[in-house]
């Protein structure tokens, strides 16, 4: 593993990296990041100088989907940055030491970056049984999980899983899978949600830390502002239509063929706060909407649990029954209705039996 | 008296609701000119923000055509928002009223639960809804049952899809706009705002809900009740 008084820099030019594409590098990131094309400069002066940031980067219940969306993304470099720009120490997944060796790296990085380093999270810690549906090393992953983030400087959330809890935490969760913000409460946590998050938000996210040397700024939910401070709706492509109320009716209407909004489709655009729209997939090619299908709404707290992917209006359980807000909305409105129906017809035949009785009182002969 | 274990202020306030004028349709009672006013502008505010929620819900047909020529979602959503405005800014002004204008109008936001004579009166109401005794010719500013409706179905209501609302809105806004520096705070109890979709949503039921009842209510209470003037 290398040492984390590297620089970046003479670790991408050892691997055959050219300057040119470090610059390109540097410019991209700094537009992804919304600064100004001066910044590419400070980013690759930092890049040069600063050493890298040991990063331990652990892997609990989880898919390794985030590993793959980074290292399959087009631009080269961006892997490459993201794996070469921190000091990855540790990673289960990828690394070539295993067994001993690689636990022996785990309490070295922990007693010799002390307070220092950076624990990447995927995945997330059952509790349930003692935390013994995922075991790691020997041990339930919770407990590493603990060690690890006790001396920390900083820890990082990748996806869904880390953040909200994902598949695993979805109804009814028999592990008792919980974000990792259940279990660690005394560190900053930056979330980055997304199954898997964007390639070019990680590496943004690592470029920013190791450049300014701090956190970037976080929302409401943990979440760095400058990805996910939008919703895939306020930049989508279709929005157009979504305003000129042009929806795609069926999968296979002359409408999805026209590329029209997929609101009624069940697009969770308008919901879900991600950079898709924006910075888009593998490279800039595509992203769901673009490919003709609405948003999942993948980086939201337990976008699971809300009933089909297809339907704008989402299931509500807390009723015992899968019904839809319009559904029971219209079942009680529907009742009342016979019910106000009812207590008229009863009120108007009082009255008349009513009105016959005074008729008749009146009418007697005294 | 049930009222022992109360501030001085609201002891005071309580007396001046049981000592309040008590006839109807004159401008001291529960009929005065301010809140029939709000209650109109309010209807109609509701009537718009129920049509349009719905359709923002479902979503309308396909329009036809090129998109720049159309703005119809565009209308139906402005529509909405303004009304939300309309309405929000109403219900402000009628909790500033609630507060300056007569006893009567603080009735829908004030219910007086812990007292065992209002629970007397509302069994009473039932009973006289559900046709069991002769009911009573005159009221004592609104009645017991319909105060009860009109709390939780309405003031609580409209409370709850007016913050649901503005930070929905907000969303839109942009996070740096007021609105979501206001109400964002809706999305710590509900991070997916899906469900903040959902349950505004609903909203518009129970609205509807109350809508047909209150109708129902005011008519019945203008024609059929005994003691209503013979048509």
């Amino acid at each position: 593993m290398g040492g984390a008084t590297e620089t970046f820099y003479s670790v991408i030019r050892r691997q055959g990296i050219t300057r040119r594409s470090f610059h390109k590098f540097c410019s991209l990131t700094a537009a992804s990041l919304g600064l100004s094309p001066l910044a590419a400069v400070s980013i690759a002066n930092a890049l040069e100088t600063k050493p890298r940031v040991p990063v331990i980067w652990l892997h609990g219940l989880e898919c390794t989907c985030c590993s793959e969306s980074f290292i399959r993304s087009a631009h080269p470099l961006i892997k490459d940055a993201l794996l070469s720009m921190i000091s990855l120490d540790y990673d289960d997944t990828i690394m070539a030491a295993a067994g001993h060796q690689a636990e022996a790296i785990l309490e070295e990085t922990r007693a010799k970056y002390k307070g220092r380093y950076v624990l990447a999270v995927e995945g997330n810690p059952p509790l349930n049984e003692g935390g013994m549906f995922c075991i790691d090393g020997g041990k339930p992953f919770v407990e590493k999980l603990r060690s690890m983030a006790e001396e920390s400087v900083a820890v990082i959330a990748w996806g869904t899983c880390a953040s909200w809890g994902c598949v695993q935490a979805a109804k009814p969760n028999p592990t008792g899978a919980v974000p990792i913000d259940k279990v660690i409460t005394n560190k900053p946590i930056i979330k980055v949600p997304g199954c898997p998050p964007i390639a070019e938000v990680m590496s943004g996210l690592v470029t920013f830390m190791t450049t300014f040397g701090k956190l970037p700024e976080l929302d409401r939910h943990g979440r760095p502002s400058m990805f996910y401070s939008e919703r895939i709706h306020d930049k989508c492509y279709r929005r157009s239509h979504f305003d000129a109320g042009q929806f795609v009716e069926k999968w296979d209407d002359k409408y999805a063929r026209k590329g029209y909004c997929l609101y009624k489709m069940g697009c969770k655009g308008p919901t879900t706060y991600n950079a898709c729209s924006a910075i888009r997939w593998n490279g800039g090619i595509s992203f769901p909407i673009q490919s003709g299908h609405g948003c999942f709404g993948c980086s939201e707290d337990g976008f699971w649990d809300k009933g089909s992917f297809y339907d704008r209006l989402t299931a509500i359980k807390q009723f015992g029954i899968e019904a839809n807000a319009d559904q029971i909305g219209m079942a009680a409105a529907g009742a009342v209705g016979l019910t106000v129906a009812a207590h008229a017809a009863v009120t108007a035949a009082k009255r008349l039996t009513h009105n016959r009785d005074r008729a008749a009182h009146k009418s007697k002969p005294s | 008296m049930f009222v022992r274990g109360l501030p001085n202020r609201a002891r005071k306030l309580l007396a001046a609701v049981d000592a309040a004028p008590t006839e109807r349709c004159i401008g001291g009672g529960i009929a005065c000119a301010p809140v029939r006013l709000w209650h109109w502008v309010n209807a109609a505010a509701i009537l718009i923000l129920s049509l349009t929620g719905y359709l923002i819900g479902t979503a309308t047909p396909a329009m036809s055509g090129e998109a720049t020529d159309n703005f119809l979602f565009g209308y139906i959503r402005f529509a909405h928002l303004s009304a939300g405005y309309v309405l929000s800014i109403g219900f402000l002004l009628r909790i500033y009223w609630a507060l300056k204008g007569n006893a009567h109008a603080m009735q829908i936001f004030w219910v007086p639960l812990w007292r065992s004579c209002f629970w007397r009166e509302v069994y009473q109401e039932i009973r006289s809804y559900a046709f069991l005794t002769v009911e009573p010719e005159r009221r004592v500013g609104r009645n017991r049952l319909a105060q009860l409706a009109m709390f939780f179905m309405f003031t609580q209501t409209i409370t709850f899809m007016v913050v649901t609302g503005f930070a929905l809105y907000g969303q839109g806004a942009g996070t740096d706009s007021w609105q979501y520096k206001l109400f964002s705070w809706v999305f710590s109890i509900w991070p997916n705002s899906q469900d903040v979709h959902t349950w505004h949503h609903l909203g518009l039921w129970v609205i509807v809900t109350f809508a047909l009842v209150h109708i129902y209510a005011v008519i019945r209470e203008d024609t059929c009740r005994p003691g209503a003037s013979d048509l």
